[in-house]
């Protein structure tokens, strides 16, 4: 427990508290008056009611999407579906510089839709609400198919027997049983649209910006660090809100559940309903997952003879100190020390959370445990580069100051992952191991492991994946002849011409293809082992 | 004494659970703990296995005081009412668990899971997954795995609990024999008196989290402590009693009672075979109101016709009137207890 506090403290809480103190005092006295100033502003009222209401729509849009999708996923066996599971986690990786960009390929000016039918979405919100359900698909499918997946069928059956019709077995049953893990993503997907950044900047324009476009524009435009503190700390209190909301339902609702190896769960489809649920699904995944994915590659390839990537091996470009593909490594080693972080101070978290006798502290620290997703990566970027460049803790030198900065980002879906499976673990269970002569980390390991490991899995695919796509945080903290595959794009982005563009859009295309890679291989690897059960 | 309980109690939300209780266990005996759900059995095994703390009171195995000692340490073994077999292991997995736990080779851990499996009568059955054993199966590796790191203690949780009669009957038998070769020390609970006298050395009741009564289990089904013993056991003919000598007034009359019998105002308790059918006319008249069937015998439920709280009475099938009856009952003195 001591280690998740101290690196909480230490990596968040610390940097920032010092970037808020710089913006809100001055003369070594605090200036809250600035508060009603910076809030009674209506370009700021405006923004705070833009990034609640798109945040909210956006949610309920992914959730109508993605639940029929995570059933899908879940409940029904078809060909492929381990690379379908990873193409939809794909998008979630890429970086919103890259995402936004593609979309407006698909529906801007110009775009596939404007070229087909004279269809423009880049002026209105639905640009938007479509980048963030794509965004946003594999966090439902993943975290609630995951769970759907080892509930035990036989539950459902017992109320049909008992009665009830096949719906109402489902909304009693099952439902209750699900909606700690529902609600679980639906908090993620509305933490990550009302923090969104890179999306709305892109396909935004001047007419819509949340809080964290007008946090980045008032501290890198404007340098107004006293409007900027203030927007930070009314997210902060935001999220905080959400999340204690978030965690006493989730109190209130948590059970043990009879959880069974997901793979003698899975069907293959019978009766039309299920084909047509199924065709739906696919053609949903291709429509608005593939599609502007599609879109991104022929981007790519547009250069005769492969040019945009051949590029990207020329040091001499001017943009870089190094080749453009160095990135490729350098985020790779980023990601897996990340990765690493992120699973032992995620892990050891949840593992004291777990625990029945947890207290009321133990509570709170769960809930604050979130906060590193909602709080502005902006500002803790900013906030790492301030408070760590000075003894007795000067990292600003270290290549580590990137992977802490992603773990903590990653560390808070470690938590969310794996508290669900561990809380469902039956506690007799660890005293059955504990009066055979387990201490308590052997029963940890020899209980507990082997039936989280596919939340572990899952777990360390997103840690990997959230640090290779982490943008706003690591944008301030990557050394210039270092920078990460999103940090490239963006970089490559800024700069005018068609070069740098079809670059930017290559690189993109590697990074999506070490991203699915990585996620395949770990589909792979949770097959292999769950055979063992 | 291998184990020994002082004044063990343990309160949950303010409720005593374990009243101050006294219990020791001495080396090879096996011991049960009989009570109804919610007597406080299973918190009684939980504080001697470690997994529940003492409010107050102590714990001591051989002599030494438990409080502080975490459960993989006390060298206890527990089985589960439910079993708690590791899903994720085979059965040999699921056995050999503990030899690991205290860091036996693997060779000589397979030839202790092989004999183990042996003993339980599940010879061969080391690679088998414990989701396809049956529930007589579940528990036979269940005890192979706690009897597998040589527990100086052995307790039980409701041990045949779930299993269906005609095994359970056996079960027990096959437990009492394989303790007694073993010379193990068993500590069981069990809500089940059949189970608890065919399996113990001695029984415990318990009621309300005390200890009600303690003895063989001759001396418990001769000599109930209480009413709530006596109808615990199934005995429902208890009345309160006047005792004067060898006589006691009761609300079925004056009724004869050993000699010796505590005096003055009391409670009484008539074994159904102490309840004698006679001629109509005779002693206590009263009316059939039920009759079962039990195979060796028919148990019969009698209303006196003065009023008064109804009779059970067992007798044998050819000689057992039918419902609706009338007839006479007389009360035999060596089946006729007076409690307390």
């Amino acid at each position: 427990m001591a280690l998740p506090v101290a690196f909480f403290a230490l990596f968040f809480a610390w940097p920032v508290a010092a970037i808020t103190a710089r913006g809100l005092k001055a003369d070594g006295t605090w200036h809250l008056g600035r508060f009603a100033e910076v809030l009674g502003r209506s370009d700021i009222r405006h923004v705070l009611w833009f990034t609640t209401w798109q945040a909210l729509a956006s949610t309920a849009l992914t959730l109508l999407i993605a639940l029929p999708a995570a059933w899908v996923f879940a409940r029904l066996e078809f060909p492929a579906k381990q690379v379908l599971r990873a193409v939809v986690t794909v998008p979630f990786v890429l970086p919103t510089v890259v995402v936004g960009t593609a979309f407006l390929a698909l529906v801007g000016h110009g775009g596939l839709l404007d070229e087909l039918w004279g269809v423009r979405l880049d002026t209105t919100v639905w640009a938007i609400l479509l980048a963030h359900v794509f965004f946003n698909y594999a966090v439902v499918v993943r975290t609630v198919g995951g769970l759907w997946g080892q509930l035990d069928p036989r539950q459902e059956e017992a109320a049909r027997m008992l009665g009830a019709s096949p719906l109402r077995a489902w909304r009693q049953v099952t439902l209750p049983a699900l909606a700690p893990a529902v609600a679980a993503a639906a908090l993620m997907v509305f933490l990550f649209t009302f923090t969104s950044f890179g999306v709305v900047q892109i396909l935004g324009g001047p007419t819509f910006s949340t809080l964290e476009v007008e946090i980045y524009r008032q501290t890198s435009e404007v340098f107004d660090l006293t409007t900027a503190a203030v927007l930070t700390l009314v997210q902060f209190a935001a999220v905080g809100a959400i999340l204690a909301v978030h965690a006493w339902t989730v109190r209130r609702r948590e059970t043990a559940l009879r959880l069974v190896d997901a793979s003698v769960t899975a069907r293959r489809p019978r009766g039309a309903g299920q084909w047509a649920l199924l065709g739906g699904v696919l053609a949903t995944v291709a429509l608005l997952l593939v599609l502007p994915l599609g879109v991104l590659v022929r981007r790519s390839l547009d250069a005769p003879g492969l040019g945009y990537y051949r590029a990207l091996t020329d040091a001499d470009g001017g943009t870089f100190l190094v080749a453009p593909l160095h990135a490729v490594w350098t985020s790779l080693e980023y990601a897996v020390a990340a990765t690493g972080i992120a699973l032992v101070v995620g892990a050891l978290a949840a593992a004291a959370l777990a625990r029945r006798d947890a207290g009321r502290l133990m509570r709170g620290f769960d809930a604050l445990l979130m906060l590193p997703l909602g709080v502005s990566a902006v500002t803790v970027g900013f906030g790492f580069l301030i408070a760590l460049d000075e003894p007795p803790l000067d990292l600003r030198q270290s290549w580590f100051l990137v992977p802490l900065a992603q773990a903590l980002v990653g560390a808070p879906f470690v938590v969310r992952t794996m508290l669900p499976v561990l809380r469902a673990v039956d506690t007799r269970l660890r005293e059955a191991a504990a009066v055979l002569g387990a201490s308590p980390w052997r029963v940890w390991r020899e209980v507990d492991l082997p039936l989280v490991r596919r939340a572990l899995l899952i777990a360390a695919g997103f840690a990997f994946a959230v640090s290779l796509g982490e943008f706003g945080a690591t944008v301030f903290i990557a050394r210039p002849d270092n920078p990460t595959l999103p940090v490239a794009v963006a970089r490559l982005l800024s700069r005018p011409g068609e070069l740098n563009y079809g670059q930017a859009m290559a690189l993109s295309t590697i990074l999506m293809v070490v991203c699915a890679a990585a996620l395949l291989l770990l589909e792979r690897l949770r097959t292999d082992r769950t055979g063992e059960f | 004494m291998l184990l020994s309980l002082e004044e063990a109690t343990v309160r949950l939300g303010g409720r005593p659970v374990l009243d101050t209780v006294d219990l020791g266990v001495t080396e090879h005996e096996v011991v049960c703990v009989l009570g109804p759900s919610g007597s406080g059995k299973s918190t009684l095994l939980r504080s001697v296995a470690g997994l529940q703390p003492l409010s107050s009171g102590r714990v001591l195995l051989d002599g030494r005081d438990q409080a502080g000692v975490p459960a993989h340490r006390r060298g206890v073994g527990l089985m589960f009412q439910d079993h708690q077999l590791f899903p994720q292991r085979d059965v040999g997995g699921n056995v050999a668990f503990g030899l690991r736990m205290h860091g036996m080779p693997k060779g000589q851990r397979e030839i202790q899971v092989r004999e183990l499996l042996e003993l339980v009568g599940l010879p061969g059955a080391a690679r088998r997954a414990v989701a396809g054993l049956s529930g007589g199966e579940q528990q036979r590796v269940a005890l192979a795995r706690a009897l597998a790191p040589r527990p100086r203690l052995l307790m039980l949780d409701e041990p045949l609990g779930q299993l269906d009669r005609s095994l359970r009957e056996r079960l027990v038998v096959e437990l009492r024999e394989l303790f007694g070769r073993l010379g193990t020390t068993v500590l069981a609970v069990t809500h089940d008196q059949g189970e608890a006298f065919a399996l113990a050395d001695r029984v415990v009741v318990m009621r309300d989290g005390r200890i009600a009564q303690s003895g063989t289990p001759l001396e418990v089904w001769r000599r109930p402590a209480d009413a709530f013993v006596a109808r615990f056991l199934g005995f429902e003919n208890v009345v309160p009693a006047s005792v004067t000598g060898v006589a006691a007034d009761t609300p079925w009359g004056k009724l004869p009672v050993p000699e010796g019998s505590p005096q003055g105002a009391g409670e009484l308790l008539v074994r159904p075979a102490g309840v004698r059918l006679v001629g109509v006319g005779e002693g206590l008249a009263c009316t059939v109101t039920a009759r079962t069937f039990k195979g060796t015998h028919v148990a019969l439920r009698l209303q006196p016709r003065g009023g008064g709280p109804h009779l059970e009475a067992a007798c044998p099938l050819r000689e057992a009137p039918e419902t609706g009856a009338e007839t006479g009952v007389e009360f035999d003195v060596a089946e006729t207890v007076v409690l307390g």
